[in-house]
């Protein structure tokens, strides 16, 4: 248990250097982007001089490495920042969208997993219509942009059907059924081509795990199809399903932008992109930085479940 | 010698894209409780094919024919779900290769342990103790310490140790052993096969043992049946099997051993090549190499007592011939002289 302990601080020590990496990139990046923060904010009639001063007062007048070093500096001792605008804490903005990215990335991927994987498995050992239809569904799902993909489903589900609402949001704690029923639609969305890859994943490794020989031997020991596909076979097929999982998990969060922006989610990506359209520098820098730490925890986790489920994993890295 | 198991007339075929594969032919062969028989024959003879048809374990491609009868019951008219029951309790089997054998991502232990429970109702705790004394009759050291152990802290012959536990973890009547040292050094290869004989003793499991290494055969066999292109063409004790050998295709295999009795003289080999097994040639397929090639070889030569220990399908054989009203061969080729072989 020490390895795999010291395996995961390893780990986290390694993701420090991405982490600056990245507070770098995206600093330098929003600022590249044509356009004023305070001329967005103080509007087309400010003076020379109202600008000035504002800029002072944000430390916009400042060199970009003293910029720099004054927000990481803050960032590090959990003061991300105030929004240019609003003057709120960005803490306190991301203490509200947060929790609904979570919820609808987390939902979306319980969903491709919980689909993806059974159905991957059931039609591993297949041929026929089931291989045939999967697979269409596959290059389908895939080949979908999610946008449109969003607003086909609203279409029919609020246009046709009326039975879900197109967009929106209630917070989880006033009214959970209304919570997840304006949920219901963009998890849907973000999850199809996820359950396509996973299931694609699932598919190809269980074809490569049934065919190999210690398969024959638990056949010969007289074990059950089940156990032996359940058990044995998924289990050493878990290696590229998990690994697919955590990196698809990134793309859910690029993905998630798209979409709560589409229902109008009051996300961390919907906070990002009204950010960008105002310049405001310091919540899109917080709001990547924080989407880049997810996903470096969701590698952490994948990595870690990687390790448990096949014990060469760990040795290798530890060894 | 009751017999466990009579094979009559078995056949395999393998459906292919351009046709089938006539992977064994009408092979008659009886194994007796108690006893080692050794299968040999080179490589894609078909005695894999056909430890696999007596396991069920054949893919779907392949279509068995003919009567596979264990302890009287007809194998092929039993369900999958019979004989699934059946494997890893009744009959057992042990593969060549135990790097591959085992589950990579399960604990040694766990492995034998599943074994028991597939066929009994125990709890976890009888089980791993059931697990942990085969372990240890196996031989591997610590067996306690090692029971949750991945099967790659182990070495290849510690490996086959914890795969021939798990096969034998129920006291099966017939252990099928492919080729089980083929993939070990030497020195392993006879501790596991010591380890093969004295289980055998002590559990009087038939083994049928399949080996391309005749020395391997001649350490533990009782008897030994030789196959070629999928034909059984000699059955007999191991012994005197090597010490007259009387099918050509036997001799010439024996004649190819580097033995110290031939010590100088090059190795003999058998020339040609074996037949397309997509499309056998219709009579005996040694024919085409055979050095007393007969017009009668046109036809299969059928299996018969040669004597009381015996068997042998070659129409060189007084026995064979008479099932066909023929009389001796006038000048039968003199058998060449005794050649030593065994473990050197």
């Amino acid at each position: 248990m020490n390895a795999r302990l010291s395996y995961a601080l390893r780990r986290l020590i390694l993701t420090a250097p991405v982490l600056i990496a990245t507070s770098i990139f995206v600093f330098l990046l929003i600022r590249l982007v044509p356009g004023d923060p305070v001329r967005s904010m103080l509007g087309i009639r400010a003076t020379p001089e109202n600008i000035a001063t504002v800029r002072s007062e944000l430390g916009l007048d400042r060199p970009l490495p003293q910029q720099y070093w004054d927000w990481i500096w803050g960032v590090l001792h959990g003061n991300l920042g105030q929004d240019f605008i609003s003057h709120e804490k960005i803490t306190s903005l991301l203490k509200v969208s947060l929790p609904v990215t979570l919820e609808l990335t987390v939902l979306a991927m319980l969903l491709a997993v919980g689909v993806g994987v059974p159905v991957g498995v059931l039609v591993a050992a297949r041929t026929g219509w089931a291989r045939k239809v999967s697979g269409g569904f596959v290059i389908g799902a895939i080949s979908i942009p999610d946008f449109w993909l969003g607003l086909m489903l609203v279409l029919v589900f609020t246009g046709l059907l009326n039975v879900l609402p197109p967009s929106g949001w209630v917070p989880f704690t006033q009214n959970p059924v209304q919570n997840l029923r304006y949920m219901i639609l963009p998890v849907v969305t973000l999850a199809t081509g996820q359950t396509a890859y996973i299931l694609r994943t699932t598919r190809a490794a269980m074809l490569g795990t049934l065919s190999e020989p210690y398969i024959s031997f638990l056949r010969a020991k007289g074990l059950r199809e089940r156990s032996i596909v359940y058990v044995h076979a998924l289990r050493n097929a878990s290696g590229p399903i998990v690994t697919v999982t955590g990196i698809q998990f990134g793309v859910l969060l690029g993905g998630a932008i798209v979409i709560e922006n589409l229902f109008a989610l009051p996300g961390v990506g919907r906070l990002i992109v009204t950010a960008i359209s105002e310049r405001n520098y310091v919540v899109v820098q917080a709001g990547v930085l924080t989407i880049a730490c997810l996903f470096i925890v969701v590698n952490l986790l994948t990595d870690i479940v990687h390790g448990l489920l096949d014990p060469r994993v760990e040795e290798a890295v530890s060894s | 010698m009751t017999a466990l198991v009579e094979l009559q007339d078995v056949s395999v075929d393998y459906a292919g894209h351009g046709g089938s594969v006539s992977a064994v032919q009408n092979v008659s062969l009886t194994l007796g409780e108690n006893e080692t028989f050794g299968l040999v024959g080179e490589s894609g003879c078909g005695k894999t094919t056909l430890s696999m048809a007596l396991m069920g374990l054949l893919p779907a491609s392949a279509r068995v024919t003919g009567q596979l009868l264990f302890r009287g019951q007809d194998l092929l008219a039993m369900s999958e779900a019979e004989r699934r029951q059946q494997r890893g309790d009744e009959l057992s089997m042990v593969f060549q290769d135990p790097a591959t054998s085992l589950d990579p991502t399960f604990g040694i232990g766990y492995q034998v342990a599943e074994t028991v429970r597939a066929h009994r109702r125990v709890s976890r705790g009888e089980s791993k103790a059931r697990a942990l004394a085969l372990l240890r009759e196996v031989g591997i050291p610590a067996a306690e310490s090692r029971y949750a152990d991945p099967p790659h802290r182990l070495s290849g012959g510690m490996r086959q140790r914890v795969v021939m536990a798990a096969a034998l973890a129920n006291d099966p009547s017939l252990l099928l052993a492919d080729e089980p040292t083929t993939a070990l050094d030497v020195t392993i290869q006879a501790q596991v096969l010591d380890l093969l004989a004295e289980l055998q003793r002590k559990h009087g499991t038939t083994i049928l043992l399949i080996a391309h290494d005749l020395g391997v055969v001649a350490q533990i066999c009782d008897r030994v049946g030789v196959m070629y292109a999928g034909q059984l063409v000699e059955v007999a004790p191991v012994a005197e099997l090597f010490a007259a050998p009387r099918h050509p295709y036997t001799r010439a295999l024996l004649e190819a051993l580097p033995s110290r009795g031939r010590r100088g003289r090059s190795l003999r080999v058998i020339g040609g090549q074996v037949p397309d097994l997509s499309d056998p040639p219709s009579g005996c397929r040694f024919a085409d190499r055979c050095p007393h090639r007969m017009d009668v070889c046109a036809t299969v030569p059928p299996l018969v007592d040669s004597d009381s220990r015996r068997r042998i399908a070659c129409w060189l054989d007084p026995a064979t011939r008479a099932t066909a009203g023929l009389p001796p061969v006038p000048a039968a080729p003199t058998p060449d002289a005794p050649i030593a072989v065994g473990p050197s």
